[in-house]
């Protein structure tokens, strides 16, 4: 049939039941991109003779004589439609996956619609960005860091309350530069992982468990095979024998080894049981459903409270506790802390007040909206190349190197734009199977997840179950702290011992408690896996301490901003947990005071939205404080290059990923200032372990205040050595020379930097090794408005204050801080993977599982405190993780100030909250 | 996404061609559900857009509205013939999870028959007392009540083989006065619960009609408008409220009773 894209005319058939979403990437136009596949997320979207459509749910065959338009077909890089530019200009993308629909979406709108956003937007989802920027792009305003409107003139504001400062030729540094790909991810011409046309590319699909517990006793793959098209069918048989974990770190010791890449034993629903290869995805499906098992099932777990208890089927009762480092794997218990500072038996003795209460949090998925995804194939050099959508394309590197028994040198592994992460991707999921699929068939194999994989069989944030109890004296300084953790890490163990250590750590030292004391499990059930997720634990334990300090400022009858002023730990104080935290920690550039009082007088001066008339509606306000390290502990490692090239550019090499962190931006503003140059010179080769020599990886918010301080120790020594060059070009002292945006300049004298540097080029490389740690502080409030007979909860008031040290750029900081709230107001309200106690997860699709849209998130007010890291670069500190932590608790105590009753557990659903006040 | 089992797509553009309907062969009218869900299945898909059928038909017994007509189309219906009833074919458009990009394909029977409970046109056609006019498989043609032809989460009335052809919606009932309330579990979210008053215009006679919250529809029927604590009653009689991801069963009984209410005052006010 024949049709047009972006008015190139295409000759070509579309398969029966195919969509117009693949028919059209088929056409290798890679700007429409998969979010869901089922019309939920509209990512793909397209106009179909100017009407939008999203083409994953639109029969491909009906678009036969029809014009189709991407984003691509609106504008192109130096040639922008109006909208792309607004998205360009407003900041308004973080990993940019939704954006090619977002803007197709956006250009049919006129005047008239603008007043109409939340309903004409409700199927376009950011998990990013908040959607306050893109907002104002379609809408055309900017508003200042509190939401005022300004002057249309002020066409690049820097929303900040700290006075941003501009160091004379580093002028780049604290202003907000848009990230170096804007042009080319509002067009959708920035190639996200599987954005790229593979010559004889096959494609992988897997046959997953009907059981969440059960043991392969027969599997018949004959007729599977037999299938024309199928290269190969994978089951434990070709798996390499070596145990690993799916959770990368540093320290690949930090996470227990209980995985195969196929295993005889399969221990949640869904996990793989076999694996097919075929030249479609459609061929490897139906062999699939020829494959023939036969299971001898297990009995199965489901409740952590049940699973540690004697009698309880042991999930992992064949791994050796010690070699794969779980506790006891006869009792399912992979981890477990417990630990006393103090007394607290006497520090409860000696309290006036005590609170107690038990807290639940809930399964989250990440929804980052481009699924796990691999493409691997074998290089001219026999080597293994793998392209994926990774947080950690260097710890997968050596982890695959480990089970197939390959040197590095063999094995490349690298990124493209990553379509969002929040910690979803520090895991393999995907690179392994391809691994053994590409050395099994010597093919290009690619492996994508769908989004019901995403929900049903991607790990998802630990649930956790956490009981504070308090003790504080007559005036509420506390006495005694009692935190008792338990933690469902699901049927394989990956990110459990790490995040229930961390959950632990920062929430319980924040507090200066002369007692203290932390009983913490985290053990194996039947239920999909749990990973990590942004804040590592740590929000889920912040939940329950920040809701009970709440409840001892009622019952101490102390306003809560003075409750935390009392008991918070100040520059003075020891970190402790249960005992004295690692002197790797500092409390620099602390702003904790700050934040606190911030937040305060933003709540206190009120803003002009008020509550809906009606006695129903009941207003409270409510905060809660967060704390935590800049980076992981024991190590996160990033050594960089930076090379002025013969053409007059500048190239860093940096491992570290973006998938909308905004690295790529830093870095580029970091470099640039060292060099003296403007940042459109700067170019960055990322996330590839050709490309840089290495990085830990772009998880604990590592990567401004690690690959970031390593890029500008970098370039800061290339700057040094050109100088040195130039001196000894002139025989002139290296003093005498300064940098100017590609020129060496002394007096009237100027030399070029590429002749000076000559065809070859001149590297520098520095190293960082995350050896201290600096501590960030965030404080919410929330003045919220509660429906007492519908139960919901509509937010007045919104306001975040955020230790960041030094800001690097201000547009892109306050993003991060408004994209962390708004997946943090997901996690507190609506967002919930519901199981049905026995394994298998109900809400398999997006529109099950609700992410805030526009309509459902306020606009936050976002403050910066003035501090200065004595660590990070130019004084920063990260801040991705961090802006997640203190929203939910805040929430919920405002919630309890309005109706006087506690939720215990999230989401604060409409429901559970009607159901709160009902007794 | 792609229906990779999908092998034959039938263009439908006479009755007859229905027959092909069966076992694996499927009717396709937006495809804004079918491609939306896998199912291995499905091989043949009719497409029924083929037939061309005229969207909407306004006559002196009332609307018809073809099974094939988009919501975007309904949206769109003008407001030229002074139906008192007119804002409830927007307001029940809006009640759809899908935006407006959906409306543009999605259609009003495809809605219907997809039979979730929280499927807008069932509330509207239902609220409407409208009739559904079905092309049996066996060549004869059925009408029932849309309110009786989604009989639970994802089921109807309909047999393997029949194709709504068509809603009607009587004059009598376009010039209904009508009250709408829809809650979810967030701001404009999948519907917890839809809840429509209808206000006869010959006798007076009021109609709720209580959607999304329950597995079909339900309806309860008063001379008048009801007292409150009548209304009240009526709808706590209701048996088949349930649990999902977009709300639980007690809480979706008890924001009907209260959306029920506030139809019940506005209808009130409305008829002073």
């Amino acid at each position: 049939m024949t049709f047009s894209i972006n008015g190139e005319t295409f000759d070509s058939e579309p398969r029966a039941g195919q969509s117009l979403r693949t028919f059209i990437r088929d056409q290798q136009h890679f700007e429409v991109k998969k979010g869901c596949d089922t019309g939920d997320c509209g990512a793909c979207s397209v106009l179909i003779d100017g009407t939008p459509v999203h083409s994953c749910v639109y029969p491909a065959f009906r678009a036969e004589g029809k014009d189709v338009t991407t984003a691509s077909g609106l504008g192109m890089p130096g040639d922008l439609s109006d909208v792309q530019q607004r998205f360009v200009d407003h900041a308004a993308f973080q990993c940019g996956f939704c954006t090619a629909g977002m803007v197709v979406t956006a250009s049919t709108f006129d005047d008239d619609d603008l007043a109409e956003l939340p309903r004409l937007l409700k199927s376009n989802l950011c998990r990013c960005t908040g959607y306050r920027a893109i907002h104002e792009a379609i809408d055309h305003v900017h508003t200042d860091s509190c939401g005022v409107e300004l002057e249309p003139s002020a066409a690049a504001p820097e929303p900040h309350t700290t006075p941003v400062i501009k160091t004379g030729p580093r002028a780049s540094i604290g202003t907000s530069v848009a990230a170096p790909a804007s042009e080319r991810v509002v067009s959708g011409q920035e190639p996200f992982t599987l954005d790229v046309a593979v010559a004889g590319l096959l494609h992988l699909v897997v046959l997953s468990s009907p059981h969440a517990h059960a043991r392969i006793t027969a599997i018949d793959t004959r007729r599977a095979c037999a299938l024309p098209g199928v290269h190969a069918v994978l089951t434990h048989e070709h798996s390499p024998d070596t145990l690993f974990s799916t959770a990368r770190h540093e320290s690949r010791l930090d996470d227990p080894d209980d995985t195969l890449v196929l295993d005889s034993v399969v221990r949640y629903r869904g996990q793989r049981v076999a694996a097919v290869v075929a030249d479609s995805v459609g061929i490897a499906e139906a062999a699939a459903r020829l494959i023939e098992v036969d299971y001898e099932v297990l009995p199965a777990v489901f409740d952590p409270h049940l699973s540690t208890l004697e009698g309880a089927p042991s999930i992992h009762g064949d791994k050796n506790g010690t070699t794969s480092r779980i506790v006891d794997p006869q009792h399912n218990l992979v981890a477990e802390l417990h630990g006393e500072y103090g007394d607290v038996a006497t520090g409860f003795s000696e309290a006036a007040h005590t609170v107690t209460g038990t807290w639940q949090t809930q399964r989250v998925a990440h929804t980052h909206l481009e699924t796990h995804a691999t493409i691997g194939w074998l290089d001219d050099d026999d080597r293994l190349v793998l392209r994926t959508s990774s947080q950690v394309p260097f710890l997968v590197q050596t982890e695959i190197c480990r089970l197939f028994d390959r040197d590095p040198s063999t094995v490349r592994v690298f990124t493209a734009r990553v379509g969002g992460g929040f910690g979803g991707k520090q895991e393999i999921l995907t690179e392994d199977i391809v691994s053994l699929a590409v050395l099994v068939t010597g093919r290009s194999v690619q492996y994508e997840f769908t989004r019901e994989d995403e929900f049903t069989i991607s790990p998802t944030r630990h649930p956790m179950e956490v009981e504070v109890t308090l003790g504080a004296d007559e005036g509420g300084l506390l006495t005694a702290m009692k935190v008792e953790l338990l933690s469902d890490t699901g049927a394989y163990g990956n990110h459990g011992p790490g995040t229930m250590y961390h959950s632990c750590s920062e929430s319980v030292s924040l507090y200066t408690v002369p007692n203290k004391r932390v009983d913490a499990r985290c053990v194996y059930t039947n239920n999909v896996p749990s990973g990590a997720f942004r804040g590592y634990g740590l929000g889920q334990v912040i939940f329950a301490i920040e809701s009970a300090l709440d409840d001892l400022a009622r019952v101490v009858g102390i306003d809560p901003f003075e409750l935390r002023r009392l008991n918070s730990v100040t520059p003075s104080d020891p970190l402790i947990v249960t005992h004295v935290e690692g002197d790797d920690l500092i409390l620099g550039g602390y702003g904790l005071d700050q934040c606190i009082d911030l937040a305060e007088k933003a709540l206190a001066r009120g803003n002009s939205t008020v509550a809906p008339s009606g006695a129903e509606w009941r207003v409270g306000q409510g905060m809660a404080s967060s704390m935590i390290a800049t980076m992981p502990p024991r190590g996160h490692f990033s050594e960089v290059t930076v090379t002025a090239d013969a053409d007059g550019g500048y190239t860093v090499g940096v491992g570290t990923a973006e998938f909308g962190n905004g690295t790529t931006t830093v870095h580029t503003q970091l470099a640039a200032s060292a060099l003296s140059t403007s940042p459109t010179r700067i170019r960055v080769r990322q996330s590839d372990t050709d490309a840089a020599r290495y990085d830990t990886g772009a998880f604990g918010s590592a990567g401004t205040v690690v690959a970031g301080k390593a890029v500008l120790a970098a370039a800061e020594s290339l700057a040094r050595e050109l100088r040195q060059l130039a001196s000894e070009h002139t025989q002139t002292a290296p003093d005498a020379w300064t940098l100017d945006d590609g020129t060496l300049v002394s007096g009237d004298r100027r030399l070029s930097v590429a002749e000076l540097v000559g065809p070859e080029g001149l590297t520098a490389t520095a190293n960082e090794d995350g050896a201290r740690r600096s501590i960030a502080f965030n404080v919410h409030a929330f003045r919220v408005a509660v429906n007492t007979l519908t139960g919901e909860v509509l937010v007045l008031q919104s306001i975040q204050t955020a230790d960041a040290g030094f800001v690097l750029n201000p547009a892109q900081l306050r993003g991060q801080i408004e994209g962390g709230v708004a997946q943090a107001i997901g996690t507190a309200l609506y967002e919930e993977i519901i199981n049905d106690g026995e394994g298998t997860v109900l809400t398999t699709v997006l529109r099950n599982y609700h992410i805030p849209q526009l309509s459902d998130l306020p606009v936050t007010e976002v403050y910066f405190a003035d501090t200065r890291d004595p660590l990070g670069p130019f004084g920063a500190k990260s801040m991705s993780e961090a802006p997640y932590n203190p929203v939910a608790p805040a929430l919920a105590n405002a919630i309890t100030d309005a109706i006087g009753r506690r939720p215990m557990e999230l989401p604060m659903s409409r429901d559970r909250i009607w159901r709160l006040l009902q007794d | 996404m792609d229906l990779n089992t999908v092998n034959r797509v039938v263009p439908a553009r006479s009755r007859a061609d229905l027959r092909e309907l069966g076992k694996g062969a499927v009717p396709l009218a937006g495809g804004s559900v079918l491609f939306a869900e896998p199912d291995p299945q499905i091989h043949t898909l009719v497409d029924l857009q083929t037939f061309g059928w005229a969207p909407f038909e306004v006559t002196e017994k009332g609307l018809e509205v073809a099974a094939t007509a988009t919501l975007a189309e309904l949206s769109r219906l003008p407001d030229d013939r002074g139906w008192r009833a007119y804002p409830l074919f927007s307001q029940c458009c809006t009640a759809l999870f899908g935006s407006f990009k959906v409306w543009n394909v999605a259609t009003v029977g495809g809605n219907i028959c997809t039979a979730l409970p929280a499927g807008p046109m069932t509330s509207l056609f239902s609220a409407l007392d409208a009739e559904a006019l079905i092309w049996k498989g066996d060549g004869s043609d059925l009408r029932v009540p849309v309110s009786e032809l989604v009989t639970g989460n994802t089921t109807t009335s309909l047999d393997s083989g029949d194709v709504l052809r068509s809603l009607h919606v009587s004059t009598r009932s376009l010039g209904s006065r009508t009250a709408y309330r829809k809650i979810a579990l967030s701001a404009i979210g999948r519907s917890g619960a839809v809840v429509i008053g209808r206000l006869d215009p010959v006798d007076g006679s009021f109609v709720l009609t209580v959607s999304a919250a329950t597995v079909h529809p339900e309806q309860r029927r008063f001379a008048g408008l009801p007292t409150a604590s009548e209304l009240r009653a009526a709808i706590e009689s209701i048996d088949s409220w349930f649990t999902d991801a977009h709300g639980a069963a007690d809480w979706r009984r008890a924001v009907s009773v209260v959306l029920g209410e506030e139809i019940r005052l506005e209808l009130t006010e409305a008829s002073r």
